[in-house]
């Protein structure tokens, strides 16, 4: 019997993948040979959740999304063709969505089984350590700055340039600090990969601590990814007892280890700083920059912090070379982005290519248009602080530089798309209570502008003319400026760009009338 | 209100297992709540001696974490995600038929003590939406009808 392959990911499972494991063991007791399952990561096809895969000689067949019920006339099927069931994909590999990404940092999505540390080698793994180890810290730096990588976590800032200052930072303690607080909404990405290769972002954080000088890290993980908490926890001891952390990190003669916190529902954890002060075990209050993270972090010292996606992409710079990385992308945004598609959409899932590919390729040829099948209304592009993006913007190219060019980010990649049922009004007004409530209460324009932001919104939509909805109008563009510069991070200097595209694109939502909202 | 001295035992043995550790606070509190389901208040004096650190300090950081709570919950936790991509696909009507059904508001506990009710922004589940946690487990493509059927099973269980 071949082997038959179903994702442990956690939301594989929210949508049944378990149910599908106990029928398949059900239905296969008795026969001669047993079943073999093996539990993998995701592709990240959601839409095709749960998926069953199995080895044919031309590669692995899917079907799906399947429900327990479906088990039977699964293996009925392959015992004659496979084909004829109707929820038979064809091969996996095959699929377009699949078949044209470009899939570098989630290589092994849906192929290995994340605690396998012999399944991760046997695909790449450990090679990028491998390599630095043999060129030294010095050139492994270099690499990392030429391959042109820039961090995923939303501000896009150079990765080279923040390993080479904590390189160059004496102190006695330094460290590194895995940003996975991912609390973004419409982005699972890190998820993903903590889940289905946590040895990826193992390796990348002991090339980061080898090459800068850091001899502890730390993941911090958002306590909403009790899984992949779990599978951390389990695979750096792993990693540590096949010698990759500890005393002599894969024979270098260095020291590196590591540990997981978990964070504690606060979204601003997710702000470098006031992560730091939260693994320091304080309230998570962003803190004033100067002096960075880079020359004063952790407990005062010398720290690196990246997202987890930054992180996980240096193994295979290394291993490549920084020229490899480079080839994909677009002006300076370089490399390759793992997208992921949310909300109202048919094909929801991840979708990793170079920048440079529109919105509107994401949204429409890999996400297959609203999932509900009504008219696209607008997309919003990475996350609470990101804008609402209209379709007569769709043809820009997902690059920072494009995005920031008509007034919207890329983030971290998430894509949450709306149908024409969605209200503009309610999503602004929800953006501005997000703020309140996630706001760390250090500056006015955050903590208090966001609740008055509320009550403005509340008041335009309660207006008996036009008069007074535009009155209301002009006082909430008039908070959101005082928001956007005043505010001392980005939680309240950006929650006004959901508010203020949603006004600018969707009058009518508010009640008010193009011109107006124009002004 | 239990006696919560009873918890002293448990509180103390957890800051032992800690002790040494940097910046620890965090920690000792998820594992104080995982072990006692909240963090009953005579925890706090012996946190707050163990870390050298005010009492006021440790309730601050208490308060300021969504996650931490200072009494026990209802049986289960439901938690229905209200962020942006679930709401495009109707978690607000799966937040009013919750309302409705148990008769509470967005954050609560129903009168029978059955379910402790929260809101959540992004499970990671948003490809997908909508998607909610119940006692830890995440479910997705929620429908009016899962909903209802989740519910009944915290129901039965009493
Ligand atoms: C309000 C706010 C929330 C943030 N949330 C996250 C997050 O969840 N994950 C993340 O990696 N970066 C987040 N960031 C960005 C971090 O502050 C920081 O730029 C990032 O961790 C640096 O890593 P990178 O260079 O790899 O991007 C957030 C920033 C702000 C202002
Ligand atoms: S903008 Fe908001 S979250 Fe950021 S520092 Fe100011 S109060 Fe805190
Ligand atoms: S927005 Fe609901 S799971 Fe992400």
């Amino acid at each position: 019997m071949p082997a038959f392959y179903v994702s442990g990911d956690s939301v594989a499972r929210a949508v049944g993948a378990e149910e599908v494991v106990v029928a398949l063991i059900t239905h296969a007791r008795g026969r001669v040979v047993p079943l073999e399952i093996k539990r993998t990561s995701s592709r990240g096809l959601y839409w095709l959740e749960p998926l069953l895969e199995v080895d044919t000689p031309q590669g692995r067949f899917g079907f799906g999304p399947l429900t327990d019920a479906d088990v039977p006339s699964v293996l009925e099927a392959l015992k004659g063709d496979p084909s004829s069931h109707p929820l038979a994909l064809g091969l996996v590999e095959e699929l377009p969505y699949l078949k044209t990404q470009q899939r570098l940092l989630f290589a092994r999505a849906g192929i290995t089984q994340p605690l396998h540390i012999d399944d991760y080698r046997d695909h790449g793994g450990f090679e990028g350590l491998k390599r630095a180890i043999a060129i030294g810290g010095e050139q492994t730096a270099t690499e990392v700055f030429d391959s042109g990588l820039r961090g995923r976590g939303g501000a896009a800032f150079p990765a080279g340039i923040k390993w080479r200052t904590v390189r160059a930072t004496e102190a006695a303690q330094k460290y590194i600090v895995c940003n996975a607080d991912e609390g973004d909404s419409g982005t699972f990405a890190d998820r993903m990969l903590m889940e289905g290769d946590p040895f990826l972002l193992i390796e990348g954080m002991a090339i980061a601590g080898i090459t800068v000088g850091a001899t502890y890290g730390y993941i911090y993980v958002r306590s909403e990814y009790p899984d992949a908490v779990a599978i951390l926890r389990n695979a750096l001891e792993i990693a540590r007892s096949n010698g990759y952390l500890g005393a002599n990190v894969g024979g270098s003669g260095l020291a590196f280890d590591m540990d997981v916190r978990v964070g504690a529902g606060a979204y601003i954890c997710g702000e470098e700083t006031a992560l730091l002060d939260s693994l320091e075990g304080k309230r998570g209050v962003v803190r004033a920059k100067p002096p960075i993270p880079a020359l004063k972090g952790l407990f005062g010292q010398p720290t690196l912090v990246h997202n987890v996606l930054t992180l996980a992409s240096v193994p295979l710079i290394l291993a490549k070379g920084a020229q490899f990385y480079r080839d994909y992308g677009m002006g300076r945004s370089l490399g390759t982005m793992p997208f992921q598609l949310a909300g109202n959409i048919r094909h929801g899932g991840l979708v990793e290519r170079a920048f440079g590919l529109t919105l509107r390729e994401l949204v429409e040829d890999y996400g297959g248009g609203t999932a509900s099948g009504r008219p696209l209304k607008a997309a919003q592009v990475g996350g609470p602080l990101g804008a609402w993006v209209p379709p007569s913007q769709f043809d820009t190219p997902l690059d920072y530089e494009a995005f920031a060019g008509i007034g919207a980010m890329l983030g971290h990649g998430g894509v949450v798309v709306a149908d024409d049922t969605l209200d503009m009004a309610q999503m602004a007004r929800f953006a501005l209570q997000f703020c309140a409530e996630e706001s760390c209460g250090k500056c006015t324009p955050c903590r208090i502008g966001s609740t008055r932001g509320v009550e403005v919104i509340d008041r335009m939509l309660a207006a008996p003319d036009q008069g007074g909805r535009d009155e209301q109008a002009i006082i909430l563009k008039d908070l959101c400026d005082t928001m956007q510069y005043g505010s001392l991070c980005a939680l309240g200097g950006m929650a006004p760009f959901p508010v203020v595209s949603a006004l600018k694109y969707f009058p009518a939502d508010f009640g008010l009338q193009a011109s107006e909202a124009e002004q | 209100m239990p006696d919560e001295s009873l918890h002293l035992s448990v509180v103390n043995s957890l800051l032992e297992r800690h002790k040494g550790s940097a910046g620890a606070l965090l920690p000792i509190l998820h594992d104080i709540q995982e072990r006692i389901g909240y963090i009953p208040d005579t925890a706090v004096p012996e946190i707050a001696h163990a870390l050298n650190q005010s009492q006021a300090e440790v309730r601050g950081v208490i308060s300021f974490y969504h996650d931490f709570r200072t009494a026990p919950p209802a049986r289960h936790i439901l938690r229905l995600c209200r962020a942006e991509s679930c709401k495009s696909r109707g978690a607000e009507e799966l937040a009013a038929q919750l309302r409705e059904r148990l008769q509470l508001d967005d954050h609560g506990s129903s009168a029978d003590g059955s379910i402790s009710l929260r809101p959540v922004y992004c499970l990671g589940a948003c490809a997908c939406s909508p998607a909610l946690e119940l006692d830890g487990q995440v479910h997705a493509r929620l429908s009016a009808e899962r909903l209802d059927a989740l519910l009944d099973a915290c129901r039965e269980d009493a």
